[in-house]
C-alpha cells in the first residue's frame, strides 16, 4: 500500500465534515419539500391541461431538465441580482435552496405525472360517478395512490438532491464539500479530505436507502 | 323520471349512438341487451356524462341538460342524481370497504363523519359485507368487490343506479351473489338501468328490456314479449345466437 495515505489525518478531518452533515441534510430536505410541492402543482397543471399554465409548465420542465444545475445556480445567485435588485440580499444558502428546489421540481413533476398516468382511469370515473369534482377525485383518490407509486423514484430524487446539494459550495455555502475543500487547502491532503467526504455521503445515502425500503414495505402492507 | 331525447355520440368517425330516445319511470328496472359494440355501455356512460354526447338532451328528476350547452355545474348536479356500478368494480384502491362507501357522503353530501359511518355500516350490512368493513378492495373477491361497489352507489342516494355489465368480469360462481343484491334493490323499487349479458337474470328482474344494435334501439318491451315473441328480425337473430351459446 502506498504509505502516502495519511489515515490519521482522515480521522481528524471526519469530525469537521460530519459537523456539516446537518446542513447538507437540511438543504436537501427543504429543497425536496419545496421541489415536491412545486412538482405536484406542475403535474396537476399538466393533468388538468390548464390553458396558459400548461405551456408554461412544459417550458419550465424542459428548461430545468435541459440545463446544468451548476449554471442555474450561478445564474440565480450571481446573475439575477444584477437584473432584479431585490434579490441582492439573498444569501448563498437561500439561493442554493431556491435553485435546488426549482431544479428538482422539474424532475419530480415528471415523476408525479407518470405516477398519475399509471393510475387506472376507472378510479377517476368512479370518483366522478359518485358526484365528486375532478379536483376532489385527484386529492382524495388519485394522488394518494400516485404518490405511493412514485415513492421509489422520489427516494432516488432525494438522494440525487443530497448529492447535488454539494454544488452549493460554489456559492459559498459551508456544506460538507466546502469543509473538505478548506481542510485540503490548509493541509494539502486532498485525497484524504475528499475521500472522507465521499465516504460520509455514501453512508448518508445508505441510511436513506434503508429508510426508503422500510417505508415501501410499510406502504405495501396497507393495501 | 329519466328521459333522453335524440342522443348522439361519436368517437371520431365512428357513430356509436344514433339518436337514442328513452323514458324511464320511477322504480322501473330497465335492462339493455345487445351485441358488443352496439353502444349500450356508451349510452349508459352518457347518462352521467362520463362520455359527453354531441347532441341530445338528458334529464333526470328535476335536472335537465342539453348536450350542446352543458356547464360543469349541470354535469355535477346530474351526477349527484345518479350512481354507477362498473364492470371492473373500480373501488377506490386506497380506501377500505367502509371508506369506499362513505366517501361520497363525506365529500359530496358533506354529512358529519359519525352519521356517515353509521349509514355506511348499514349499507354494508344490506350487501352482506359488514364484517369486511376494514378490508381493502385488493383482499376481496370480485363478487365481494362488486357488492361493495353497489353499496357505494346506494350511498349516493341516487334517483337511478346505472349498472354497466356488473357481472361480466366475475367468475361464474360469483355472479349469483351480485345478482341477488341487485334483485334485492329491484324489490325495493330502486330505479335501475342495467346493461348485461345475463339473459336469464334480465328476464327475471326487468320490467322492460331494450335491445340495442348499431347505436339505435331496435326493439323494446316487457321481458316475456321481447324474449319469447320478438318482432324484429335483428332481435330474433341475436337471441338465437345467445340462446344457442
Amino acid at each position: 500500500m502506498n504509505s502516502n495515505i495519511d489515515f490519521s489525518y482522515m480521522l481528524q478531518v471526519f469530525p469537521r465534515i460530519l459537523r456539516a452533515v446537518p446542513l447538507t441534510l437540511v438543504l436537501a430536505t427543504i429543497s425536496m419539500t419545496f421541489g415536491l410541492a412545486l412538482g405536484i402543482i406542475l403535474a396537476l397543471i399538466r393533468f388538468f391541461k390548464l390553458k396558459y399554465l400548461y405551456l408554461f409548465s412544459k417550458i419550465y420542465v424542459s428548461f430545468f431538465r435541459g440545463t446544468p444545475l451548476l449554471a442555474q445556480l450561478f445564474l440565480l445567485y450571481y446573475g439575477v441580482p444584477q437584473i432584479i435588485p431585490q434579490f441582492a440580499k439573498m444569501t448563498a444558502y437561500s439561493a442554493a435552496i431556491i435553485g435546488l428546489s426549482l431544479h428538482s421540481s422539474a424532475y419530480m413533476a415528471e415523476i408525479i405525472r407518470g405516477a398519475i398516468n399509471s393510475i387506472d382511469k376507472g378510479q377517476m370515473e368512479a370518483s366522478l360517478s359518485v358526484g365528486m369534482t375532478r379536483m376532489q377525485a385527484m386529492r382524495r383518490v388519485i394522488l394518494p395512490q400516485a404518490v405511493r407509486v412514485a415513492i421509489p423514484s422520489l427516494g432516488n430524487s432525494y438522494i440525487s438532491l443530497l448529492k447535488e446539494s454539494s454544488l452549493a459550495f460554489t456559492l459559498g455555502v459551508a456544506e460538507m464539500l466546502a469543509q473538505a475543500k478548506m481542510s485540503a487547502a490548509a493541509s494539502y491532503r486532498f485525497f484524504e479530505s475528499y475521500l472522507a467526504t465521499l465516504l460520509v455521503f455514501w453512508m448518508i445515502t445508505l441510511c436513506i436507502n434503508f429508510l426508503q425500503n422500510k417505508l415501501e414495505t410499510r406502504l405495501n402492507k396497507a393495501y | 323520471m329519466l328521459s333522453t331525447k335524440n342522443l348522439h355520440k361519436a368517437f371520431g368517425d365512428l357513430k356509436v349512438l344514433k339518436g337514442i330516445n328513452l323514458e324511464v319511470k320511477q322504480g322501473e328496472v330497465v335492462v339493455i341487451i345487445g351485441p358488443s359494440g352496439s353502444g349500450k355501455s356508451t349510452f349508459l356512460r352518457c347518462l352521467n356524462y362520463l362520455e359527453i354526447p354531441e347532441k341530445g338532451s338528458i334529464s333526470i328528476d328535476n335536472i335537465s341538460t342539453e348536450a350542446q350547452q352543458l356547464s360543469s355545474r349541470e354535469i355535477i348536479a346530474l351526477r349527484r342524481n345518479t350512481a354507477m356500478v362498473f364492470q371492473n368494480y373500480n373501488l377506490f384502491k386506497n380506501k377500505t370497504t367502509l371508506e369506499n362507501v362513505i366517501e361520497s357522503l363525506l365529500v359530496v353530501q358533506k354529512i358529519p363523519k359519525e352519521e356517515a359511518l353509521k349509514l355506511g355500516e348499514s349499507l354494508l350490512t344490506i350487501v352482506g359485507l359488514s364484517e369486511k368493513r376494514n378490508s381493502y378492495p385488493s383482499s376481496l373477491s370480485g363478487g365481494q368487490q362488486q357488492r361493495v361497489a353497489i353499496a357505494r352507489a346506494m350511498a349516493v342516494n341516487p334517483k337511478v343506479i346505472l349498472f354497466d355489465e356488473p357481472t361480466s368480469a366475475l367468475d361464474p360462481e360469483l355472479v349469483g351473489e351480485v345478482l341477488s343484491v341487485i334483485r334485492k334493490l329491484a324489490d325495493e323499487n330502486m330505479t335501475m338501468i342495467i346493461v348485461t349479458h345475463e339473459m336469464a337474470f334480465a328476464r327475471d328482474v326487468a320490467d322492460r328490456v331494450i335491445f340495442m344494435d348499431e347505436g339505435v334501439i331496435v326493439e323494446e318491451g316487457p321481458p316475456t314479449d321481447l324474449f319469447f315473441k320478438p318482432k324484429e328480425e335483428r332481435t330474433k337473430r341475436f337471441l338465437g345466437q345467445v340462446v344457442n351459446k
